[in-house]
């Protein structure tokens, strides 16, 4: 019976010629990620391991190890800033060079890291403490976000414990149109599956439409794979991703695909010709509509920033609609990297942004997770290219957020409301 | 700690988020006592000070959705709650429970969330993996655990568990 390329990888990891869906692997870890929320959370169970006489003078593989400044930087108060100090005194201990500071040279998003520095390599495991670590799996690699516990554990070992999913295959076929952006694609998917629809499992993207996708575009699709409950979300690598990783890393990697006899769990296969742009409503990214649905309710803000929409094409798109106009609502752009604020630099972008009045501000989680950096009042409406929209997600849990492509954002954000792109794009 | 008694806290509603479970905020701390105090903040602002050590959660599917942040199941421990009732939970939010060693992730059959209420005593015995309602005398059976989960259930969390 063939394997899915999720299989493959981690019957590879873990010494086996087969693994199939359930069963428990102990696979052994490539890369490891942590930032400046989930980094305090692991030293902290290093310390409380330390107490019960566990001695933690190394880790595994300072070199498989990175970490980024992301949540709270610029650090927000006095105890994100203490949290910084911590977790610089902890790299420096443990040896781990890789370590992308606010304000000194290249830093970002966790997940955009992973890709614009080409810190993950197909066919690799990489973990991370993030739930957004899926990301990377557009890489053809096998990313899975963990705990703190489980982050400490193969930071001492190496290696951890996972049930093989059971993979759910999405076939993305036809021409894209112009005004449809791989954010469509996903929150039609996750409206459609609900947010527990690939709970434990792997959400594989496939199809001519993904074969014809740009790296940055599919990084999308992976990103959002965690609002389904996913375990990873994966596309096999091909010449897109080669090409991509050119430029970016001169390591050597084994790539994996699928086997043509795979076993899928389910196959559900989206034509996105006739697709229509997409929102996900306030308070779930299940709860969608098409734009055109809702269009015209109004809006207080538009934010366009995070892993999952603030990357070099996002800006691209915005900037196509931001040009020339002027904003009606606060608009922030918050580019998800320093290498992306510069390209998007000398591209001409940033001085789109800004004469069209929005705000560029530097790469940062913070109001995506509503920790700082511009949160949402009560009451206030957001129209936000990020992935999440519970209650609070973005401030106050009376706040509101519509989740849509960037596109749909910056539309909105020339009007004050929301509008389908097409009446923007000429 | 294969008997295990509390009282029911029930929130029947589904996909309980981890940022109604503790804020984006307060992600930056990391003193679980200081956690627990603004645990489940987003969904019931009074929820800590109604919780006592061996305490049970009663909830709707998908339990624990969202972001990896180990800070939810910390939070929950930190307040008292022992194991949480629900059809289904989350994959990080289930991981991070278990292999942290600070509660049980007990899945239900969706039909027990009319026939246990809030306040109700619940014994639950993961030897014959059933759960008693002391309050109305009723039995039922629980999902076992898989093997993996119930041997690092068993050593108090995966740093004690030995393949
Ligand atoms: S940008 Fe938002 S979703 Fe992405 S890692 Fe940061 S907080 Fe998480």
């Amino acid at each position: 019976m063939g394997m899915t390329i999720t299989e493959k990888i981690l019957a590879r990891a873990s010494n086996r010629n087969s693994v199939t869906p359930d069963d428990v692997v102990i696979a052994n870890i490539d890369k490891v990620m942590i930032h400046d929320v989930s980094g305090p959370g692991v030293i902290k169970v290093f310390s409380e391991w330390e107490k019960k006489g566990i001695i933690l003078d190394h880790i595994w593989n300072p070199d498989r190890v990175w970490v980024s400044e992301d949540h709270f930087v610029p650090a927000s108060d006095r105890i994100s800033a203490n949290n910084i100090t911590l977790l610089t005194n902890w790299t420096t201990k443990y040896n781990i060079k890789k370590h992308f500071k606010y304000g000194l040279g290249q830093y970002g998003i966790c997940h955009t890291l992973s890709h614009e520095e080409g810190l993950v390599l197909p066919g690799e495991i990489y973990v991370g403490g993030d739930s957004h670590t899926n990301t990377t799996g557009a890489m053809g690699s096998l990313a899975v976000g963990l705990g703190h516990t489980d982050i400490a554990y193969v930071l001492m070992n190496g290696k951890i414990w996972f049930k093989v999913p059971e993979t759910i295959l999405f076939k993305i076929t036809g021409h894209k149109p112009e005004y449809i952006m791989a954010k469509d694609i996903i929150l039609k998917i996750i409206g459609d599956i609900g947010t527990d629809g690939a709970n434990y499992k792997a959400m594989q993207f496939a199809g001519d439409a993904v074969d014809k996708m740009s790296m940055e575009e599919r990084l999308t699709l992976t990103n959002m794979s965690t609002e389904a409950g996913a375990k990873n979300g994966i596309i096999e690598p091909d010449e897109i991703t080669f090409e991509y990783l050119k430029t970016r890393s001169d390591k050597e990697f084994l790539p994996v695909k699928g086997d043509f006899d795979a076993v899928y769990g389910d196959t559900f296969t989206y034509d996105i010709e006739s697709l229509d742009p997409v929102i996900a409503k306030p308070f779930s990214p299940e709860n969608i509509c098409t734009v055109g649905d809702i269009e015209g309710r109004s809006i207080d803000k538009a934010y366009i920033g995070s892993c999952t929409g603030a990357k070099l094409e996002d800006l691209r798109m915005v900037a196509k609609i931001l040009k020339g106009k002027h904003v009606k609502i606060r608009t922030e752009v918050l580019p998800a990297a320093q290498s992306i604020y510069l390209k998007a630099m000398k591209e001409g972008l940033i001085s789109i942004f800004l004469e069209a009045g929005a705000v560029v501000g530097p790469p940062t989680c913070g109001a995506c997770c509503g920790a700082h950096m511009g949160v949402l009042a009560k009451d206030e409406i957001c129209i936000s290219t990020t992935n999440r929209n519970f209650p609070g997600r973005m401030g106050d849990v009376e706040s509101q957020t519509y989740l849509a492509s960037p596109l749909v954002v910056a539309a909105a954000a020339i009007n004050g409301k929301i509008t389908d792109p097409r009446n923007e794009l000429s | 700690m294969n008997k295990l008694r509390g009282k029911i806290h029930k929130y029947n509603k589904d996909n309980i988020d981890t940022d109604v479970i503790i804020p984006g905020p307060y992600l930056k701390i990391h003193d679980h006592k200081e956690l627990g105090k603004h645990a489940m903040e987003g969904l019931d602002p009074d929820f800590s000070k109604k919780i006592c050590e061996g305490d049970f959660l009663l909830t709707g599917k998908n339990f624990g959705c969202g972001s990896s942040r180990e800070h939810a199941p910390i939070a929950l421990h930190q307040v008292g709650i022992r194991a949480i009732l629900s059809p289904s939970f989350a994959r990080i939010f289930y991981r991070n429970a278990v292999d942290g060693g600070y509660l049980l992730p007990i899945e239900i059959d969706p039909a027990l969330i009319e026939k246990i209420s809030d306040n109700d005593e619940i014994e639950i015995d993961l030897n014959t993996n059933t759960i008693i309602n002391i309050t109305t005398r009723e039995k039922f059976n629980i999902k076992p655990f898989p093997e993996i989960i119930s041997k690092i259930v068993k050593a108090g969390g995966l740093l004690y568990f030995k393949g």
